[in-house]
């Protein structure tokens, strides 16, 4: 039972066809020759399918190696730009739950004078917009700021964000938004156009295609300074020789989500509702973390603490019965840090302890359900006795 | 029967997890992470069992089997468990063991206690030991290659706890041996140097490590007559029987070498002195741990007090709940506060106590 699915997700048959397909041809897209015009031909017949996909004109997609760079382009990109052309432009608005992509994106800028301001987010992660039109108005005003980001759907718990307020007061302020868009692209509606939306990344991976592509949608006339100037390649924006297999299976893996989105968020969200019920009667003490309202989360992600218990126990008793689940936040060298996503809630350090991401993609079935609500019961049972094992022998250790 | 390996990432515990594998067990391989302090350092740290290309050495080898494999956080534990009694030990003029201590709070008490709760029936380790069923129960002997035996490392561990122990290279016949069957098994550790140093300092500077653990303590150090020969940063950095790094101002009368005697932290003295005036047959120990009947007094045994120091013919003189006292055939020199006392009969260990 593959239920991992927001780390990545199983590759769609119409992406592997295009991929392996456009692998056997020779060529650099750069080239002047015959078969670099052909390459060409395809990666612009990619381009186009992704821009229709995403809602935008296809030279404002700039291909990359996936959501991390798409990111880190956004972000470095836009602030050295802005802040190169006006130095009073030093502030980076940022939920306080965006994937470490774009926050250590924004850390790395701060030697370069950026000042990174945190957004508050609720009890469910979503982003509190008043906060947000006083920080925007705080500290020199919108002339200070030189980006606003937010996420547009949580990786870890899945809340949805107010893209829509809070692209209204990007306009109204006229300041650059970069929304990360990761995960909600594969089960909710996105668009590069989105008002008051500037740049949107999105990750190959989340969507079907194999892992090593991803694009940054870059509106027109927006000012960046590549990170990775290398060639000149994508008008300027990302150097480098661009795959056109892996931007084929991008723009495959796409149409296919973007035609079924609306089904297939639909039949998740039934079978995420289904799995937190059977695990909040199953398993006493349970909670589900992230929006309250369905509406207002993902249906591919449910995140659940189960008390009393440690991550690590549950994944390994999960593991051994070959469900694959995780607890949606990083890991260094296999050591769960604590979750700032989490802490941004204020959820109490006991609740991130036996916290539990299952996501569900588009090889879910109600099987995976149906197995994991039998199998969570018992599971917790045996993390809570290790836990208190592990309690116990602490006050046995030290004497 | 589900068991779990633990795997430092060196080449014993490796070859222990293969031979776990192929007596048919259902093998899952642990890392503790034992140091958050260098995560995320790269590799910065070759040496020592717990840094994070140790836990990436131990997951390939893992791999190499084909066995599930986690990294468990126990830094906190160790912190308190292990370095924390480390660094007490010293200042209180005592010599700690902290491998002992690990195995005996970390990887044979937290480590093995949370196996147990998630349902592994025993713990492999890499260690050189073996452990039997006897009559009286379960019990642990030497290594059969005396050279690596690592049964003094385990004689504090819990009885119970070694029920459940698993030594697969107990039958080794020699380290070469093992290194040779990783490398046979394809496992890439198989060429890995030994680790010697304390793991939690990688730079082996002990006495560097106390100083900026406890800071300047300055104090004289005095011949047995009182006299003050010398002085001393911090009476935490010497051992007893340590003779090197003293720094004496003057020579001894009779111009033989001085050894530290005693370490007093109360007034920060630390007496010097010749060798034999340390001369002892006694040996009192506090806190004994019984892997066998408690021995009864006038029983013939032989005692350890080092990892790979020699084993003494003694006799038991007293024991009790709280301690126990052995008097040993010939006089012994340098017996350091602190070392655990391994009491062994013929090859099995019967227990091991705290030297006072």
């Amino acid at each position: 039972m593959y239920l991992d699915h927001a780390a990545t997700t199983v590759v769609r048959a119409e992406a592997l066809a295009a991929f392996t397909t456009a692998s056997h041809v020779t060529g650099n897209a750069a080239s002047m020759h015959a078969a670099g015009r052909h390459a060409r031909r395809l990666l612009e017949d990619a381009r186009e399918s992704i821009a229709a996909s995403l809602g935008c004109r296809a030279d404002e997609v700039v291909l990359t190696s996936g959501g991390t760079e798409a990111d880190t382009l956004a972000v470095q990109g836009v602030f050295r730009a802005r802040h190169r052309a006006d130095p009073r432009r030093r502030r980076i608005l940022l939920s306080a739950v965006e994937h470490p992509a774009v926050r250590n994106a924004a850390e790395t800028l701060v030697v370069e004078g950026a000042e990174v301001v945190v957004l508050p987010v609720d009890s469910g992660g979503r982003v509190d917009v008043g906060a947000t039109a006083q920080r925007i108005l705080a500290d020199g005003g919108p002339a200070t700021i030189a980006l606003l980001g937010c996420m547009w759907a949580n990786n870890e718990v899945g809340t949805i964000q107010p893209i829509a307020e809070l692209g209204g007061l990007a306009a109204q302020y006229r300041v650059p938004m970069h929304v990360d868009a990761v995960q909600a692209a594969t089960t909710i509606p996105v668009s590069a156009h989105q008002a008051g939306v500037t740049t949107m990344a999105i990750s190959g991976h989340k969507v079907g295609a194999p892992i090593g592509v991803g694009v940054l949608t870059v509106r027109a006339g927006t000012d960046l300074v590549a990170p990775t100037p290398g060639g000149g390649q994508e008008s300027g924006r990302r150097g480098g020789t661009v795959s056109v297999a892996l931007a084929l299976a991008l723009a495959g893996a796409l149409r296919t989500t973007v035609a079924t989105r609306a089904d297939e968020g639909a039949r998740l969200g039934r079978l995420r509702a289904d799995l937190i019920d059977g695990l909040l009667r199953g398993c006493p003490g349970a909670h589900l973390s992230g929006a309250g309202d369905p509406r207002h989360n993902l249906p591919s992600i449910a995140h659940l603490t189960f008390p009393g218990c440690d991550s690590e126990d549950l994944l390994l008793l999960l593991d051994r019965l070959a469900i694959a689940a995780s607890t949606g936040s990083a890991c260094r060298s296999g050591v769960h840090d604590p979750s700032p996503v989490l802490q941004a809630m204020r959820q109490p350090e006991d609740h991130a302890r036996g916290a539990v991401r299952f996501s569900l993609g588009h090889t879910t079935t109600r099987a995976d359900i149906d197995a994991v609500v039998r199998a969570m019961p018992g599971v917790v049972v045996q993390a809570r006795a290790a836990r208190r094992a592990h309690a116990s022998a602490e006050l046995v250790g030290t004497r | 029967m589900r068991v779990m390996a633990a795997m430092s990432g060196g080449v014993d515990s490796a070859v222990a997890a293969a031979r776990a594998v192929d007596a048919g067990h259902d093998v899952t391989g642990v890392h503790l992470a034992l140091s958050r302090a260098e995560a995320g350092g790269g590799r910065a740290r070759a040496r020592g069992c717990c840094s994070v290309a140790d836990a990436h050495d131990a997951r390939r080898a893992a791999d190499a089997l084909d066995i599930p494999f986690y990294v468990w956080d126990l830094a906190e534990r160790f912190a308190t468990d292990v370095i924390d009694d480390f660094a007490d030990a010293y200042a209180a003029g005592r010599t700690p063991n902290p491998c002992i201590r690990c195995n005996e709070r970390i990887k044979f008490s937290a480590l093995l206690d949370r196996a147990v709760a998630l349902g592994f029936e025993a713990l492999v380790t890499g260690h050189y030991a073996r452990r039997t069923v006897e009559a009286d129960g379960p019990a642990l002997h030497r290594a059969t290659d005396a050279a690596k035996d690592q049964s003094y490392v385990l004689s504090t561990v819990r009885r119970d706890r070694l029920a459940m122990a698993m030594f697969p290279l107990g039958d080794a016949d020699s380290k070469a041996d093992v290194r040779a069957e990783a490398d046979r098994r394809g496992l890439s550790v198989a060429a890995k140097p030994d680790s010697h140093d304390i793991c939690f300092i990688p730079d082996g500077h002990t006495a560097g490590w106390l100083s900026r653990r406890h800071g300047a303590a300055p104090g004289p150090i005095v011949d047995t007559s009182g006299a003050e020969v010398g002085r001393h940063d911090g009476s935490y950095r010497f051992t007893i029987g340590q003779r090197r790094g003293l720094a004496l101002d003057r020579p001894a009368p009779d111009g033989r070498p001085r050894y530290v005697l005693a370490i007093r932290p109360v007034d920060r003295t630390v007496v010097v002195g010749d060798r034999d005036a340390s001369a002892t047959t006694e040996l009192r120990a506090t806190s004994p741990s019984w892997l066998a009947d408690v021995p009864s007094v006038g029983q013939q045994v032989s005692v350890q007090m080092r990892a790979h120091g020699t084993a003494v013919p003694a006799v038991v003189d007293d024991v009790a709940g709280e301690y126990v006292v052995v008097r040993t055939s010939t006089s012994l020199r340098a017996i350091a506060a602190g070392q655990t006392l391994a009491i062994y009969l013929d090859d099995r260990v019967l227990g091991g106590a705290t030297l006072t």
